[in-house]
């Protein structure tokens, strides 16, 4: 009897974990989406946030990210292919691949305070290259776990095919193997652009904030996470609402890359 | 050397690296042209370590060794060239343009149908557009799939079944006119009708092209080899016309594993 | 582009990697160095931070925020490992096929938000609650605490279920088939199997939200005081660099990185433990 006790209790209390988790979701979500649409009017998108809307935000955030992800991927695919395709399960590629993990879980504040000291401090301003710098160094982990992994999935026999018609390794490296792993490769840097451009902590001292429309990196740049930071610490209600709206668009696009990125990924029937 | 011997091995071992025996001990097989030799020999005999051995495809992985000999015929200068010899990339790349392979897996590449067949095409340098669609037809005709995708070029390799899938790997490697082609079980994944076409089609391709191939089934091997080679625990039990290895095998292990006292 | 210059290329941004590791440690030493010559390391008792009179020097020690970061941490640890581990359990043992796919990927919804909505969700809903349950500001310790606990559920159920998953299923079969009941596989099979997994993933959790920054900077008060109660507010270490690093100079700056490599040296160890002992990867 205790032992049907016991089972059915576990049941009641893994559900009611599940309940509680989805519960979270939906609360943030229903109350984002509230507070955020009750004050979303168009010309948000149109103004800047010196005249109260979000477009240089949305512009700035979205710059500083597709920077990080030009230098990030590049480096992470080419290390995830050392990684996988070259270096033989060599003790070098063992420690790699293990920091690499550990820089993903690294605290982002931490990298935030480091490209302050080797990018910001030395030309004494803030900069939205030192932003888009830090971005990447957060990516750059996330991308090499991605590539190695989606790499490991393409059966040795389709390289050996490509080397048995006379094909060098490289060319096959990029030719096929790549190709094979595309949608999974595809689909991790989507999830990682997702990732990177929700977040504040790398920014706040190194891109900081711009309350104007620039295209200049050299110098302050506007960003929609750090401005919500600010916004929602100013005591007007005006500030406040604008911090809901931009703390909703933010959130709907983050969630629709991430589920673009896993419709990628979806099984095919 | 006879005339008619396309790749000759002598004494030939191999180890894979960090173990501690050698798969294959001393073994002497000569490949005659235009023929189809079959390996035959139970799991881990070594037969697809040899086959492997002769396009040099276990180089993709460090740390192999070899001792003895491997020697191709080259056939404009009617002399031997030991193929062991070969360390720099791009002989290894002219070598395995020469000697294709057949996996047991079909390996479509993620591309068009076209493009599989036209890979090893461009890889060896060929640019002229309408050649290349010259001889990727000729190819597809050759492996009897042509009409079967003459209509589909374009689409996607991954969309064939297995049996056409094979044979799409199969014109992609004589695309290039290889003298000497590798099956490394060719058909164990296959259901028997695609396994009776491909059959049909290997014994084909033997006018043109010398056939090697690794069974483990030894009604495959009897059905369509001139020569079957016998393999037990890395050497080579015996060697000779096929009728005779299964209607009167001389060792008493060939005999064994031919009526199935073991597997 | 040759084979051997793609190769070589490869192996430099794989490095590069290790390098960046190396000079986050480098560089915040360095910049540590004033206030590690000034207070050595009885920075990690010191509870005081005040700037020096006429901005000369000051006494800076870490104590506080420390312990900000270690209670918040704790408290949800606490409350997120019971919840994550439900979830794990439901998703692999107890829930019916249907509802797989559609709880999974809410979980996985849940972990995609970015920080600081949860931080002003926190502000702005959940502080209230927890005001009107216990008084004060609704700002503290506590608030901070469970939000966190919020954020860190679905990666650690989500570590938890790859572990789990691995228990081979004739294992659990030849169990059910002794009659046990789902609770005891869960208990003596699956549980016993994936132990190491599960505790790796606990200390990796630990490791990440010990480094979270913006939903505790909302909620945990950000002011220099020891908690004394759980609904105190007080600081972490991430609060305090989010919100003070940018007009910090001189003596108090160099204390910042000094905070700042602590914190990176002990995620370093608490991450790299989990990974090592627990969650050890494949290398090819």
């Amino acid at each position: 009897m205790n032992r049907l006790f016991l089972n059915k209790l576990i049941l009641v209390l893994s559900t009611i974990s599940a309940i509680i988790g989805m519960g979270f979701l939906f609360w943030i979500l229903i109350t984002l989406s509230i507070k955020g649409i009750s004050s979303l009017h168009f010309d948000i998108f149109l103004k800047d946030l010196v005249n109260n809307g979000i477009r240089n935000l949305l512009v700035g955030q979205f710059t500083m990210a597709l920077i990080a992800t030009v230098i990030g991927v590049p480096i992470g695919m080419m290390a995830g292919i050392w990684l996988r395709e070259y270096s033989n399960g060599s003790r070098l590629a063992s420690i790699i691949r293990n920091l690499s993990d550990v820089m993903m879980s690294a605290p982002s504040i931490v990298i935030g305070v480091f490209v302050f000291a080797i990018i910001v401090s030395p030309i004494n301003h803030y900069s939205g290259w030192a932003g888009s710098v830090a971005l990447s160094i957060m990516m750059i982990p996330i991308i090499i776990s991605t590539t190695d992994n989606m790499l490991s999935l393409v059966p040795k026999e389709l390289r050996e095919a490509g080397i048995a018609l006379g094909g060098s390794k490289h060319k096959i490296i990029l030719q096929i193997v790549l190709k094979a792993a595309k949608i999974g490769i595809t689909t991790g840097i989507l999830l990682s652009f997702a990732r990177i451009i929700g977040e504040t902590a790398p920014l706040l001292f190194t891109s900081a904030n711009n309350a104007y429309m620039t295209m200049d990196l050299n110098g302050q740049f506007p960003s929609l996470t750090v401005s919500i930071y600010n916004l929602a610490n100013y005591p007007d209600e005006k500030s406040r609402d604008l911090a809901w709206t931009a703390s909703f668009v933010l959130t709907v696009i983050v969630l629709f890359i991430n589920l673009l990125g896993r419709f990628l990924t979806r099984d095919k029937g | 050397m006879a005339k008619d011997i396309v790749m000759d091995i002598k004494d030939f071992s191999f180890r894979y690296a960090g173990a501690n025996k050698a798969s294959l001990k001393g073994i002497n097989l000569p490949i005659y042209e235009n023929k189809i030799t079959a390996m035959i020999g139970p799991s881990g005999c070594g037969k697809s370590t040899l086959l492997r051995s002769l396009n040099r495809i276990h180089d993709l992985y460090p740390g192999n060794e070899y001792k003895g000999e491997i020697n191709l015929l080259d056939i404009e200068k009617r002399e031997y060239k030991n193929i062991l010899k070969l360390k720099k990339e791009n002989e290894l790349i002219k070598l395995r343009q020469r000697i294709g392979m057949i996996f047991q897996k079909p390996t479509p590449f993620p591309m068009s149908i076209f493009d599989n067949v036209a890979y090893g095409l461009k890889l060896s340098g060929i640019k002229d557009k309408g050649l290349i669609q010259a001889k990727v037809e000729e190819a597809l005709k050759g492996a009897a799939i042509w009409d079967e995708v003459k209509d589909r070029l374009k689409d996607s390799a991954l969309g064939l079944s297995g049996g056409q899938q094979q044979r799409l790997c199969i014109a992609r490697a004589v695309a290039l006119k290889p003298e000497i082609l590798l099956l490394d079980e060719p058909t164990s994944a296959l259901d028997p009708i695609s396994t009776g076409a491909i059959e049909e089609l290997v014994s084909e391709l033997k006018k043109e092209i010398s056939i090697v191939i690794v069974t483990h089934n030894m009604q495959q091997a009897s059905r369509l080899s001139d020569f079957t080679a016998f393999m037990y625990i890395g050497e080579l039990i015996e060697y000779d016309k096929t009728d005779k290895i299964f209607l009167n095998p001389s060792q008493k292990l060939t005999e064994d594993y031919i009526t199935g006292r073991f597997g | 582009m040759s084979g051997k210059l793609f190769k070589n290329f490869s192996l430099l941004f794989a490095t590069l990697s290790l390098f960046i590791l190396a000079g986050i440690f480098i560089v915040l030493f360095n910049y540590s160095q004033d206030a590690i010559k000034e207070f050595g390391l009885n920075f990690l008792t010191t509870d005081v931070w005040e700037v020096g009179e006429d901005d000369e020097g000051g006494v800076f020690g870490g104590f506080i925020p420390i312990v900000g970061t270690l209670l918040s941490t704790l408290i949800a640890m606490i409350v997120a490992t019971p919840i994550a581990l439900g979830i794990a359990i439901f998703l692999t043992e107890v829930a019916p096929e249907f509802l797989i796919k559609p709880v999974s990927i809410s979980i996985e919804l849940l972990a995609a938000i970015p920080s600081i909505i949860y931080g002003m969700w926190g502000l702005f809903y959940f502080a209230p609650i927890i005001q009107s349950l216990f008084g004060g500001s609704g700002m503290g310790l506590l608030t901070a605490g469970l939000v966190l606990a919020i954020m860190i559920i679905p990666f650690m159920s989500s570590i938890t279920k790859d572990s789990m998953k691995t228990t081979p299923d004739i294992l659990k079969e030849s169990a059910y088939a002794m009659g046990a009941t789902k609770f005891e596989v869960i208990k003596d099979v699956v549980m016993p199997y994936s132990k190491r997994g599960i505790i790796g993933s606990i200390i990796l959790a630990l490791g990440r939200a010990l480094g979270e920054t913006m939903a505790v900077a909302f909620l945990i008060g950000s002011v220099m005081q020891l908690p004394h109660k759980i609904t105190d507010a007080t600081t972490s270490i991430p609060v305090l660099l989010a919100n003070n690093f940018a007009e910090a100079e001189d003596l108090e700056l160099s204390s910042m990185f000094y905070l700042a490599f602590i914190l990176f040296v002990v995620s370093f160890i608490i991450i790299s433990s989990a990974k090592f002992f627990f969650l050890g990867r494949e290398s090819k």
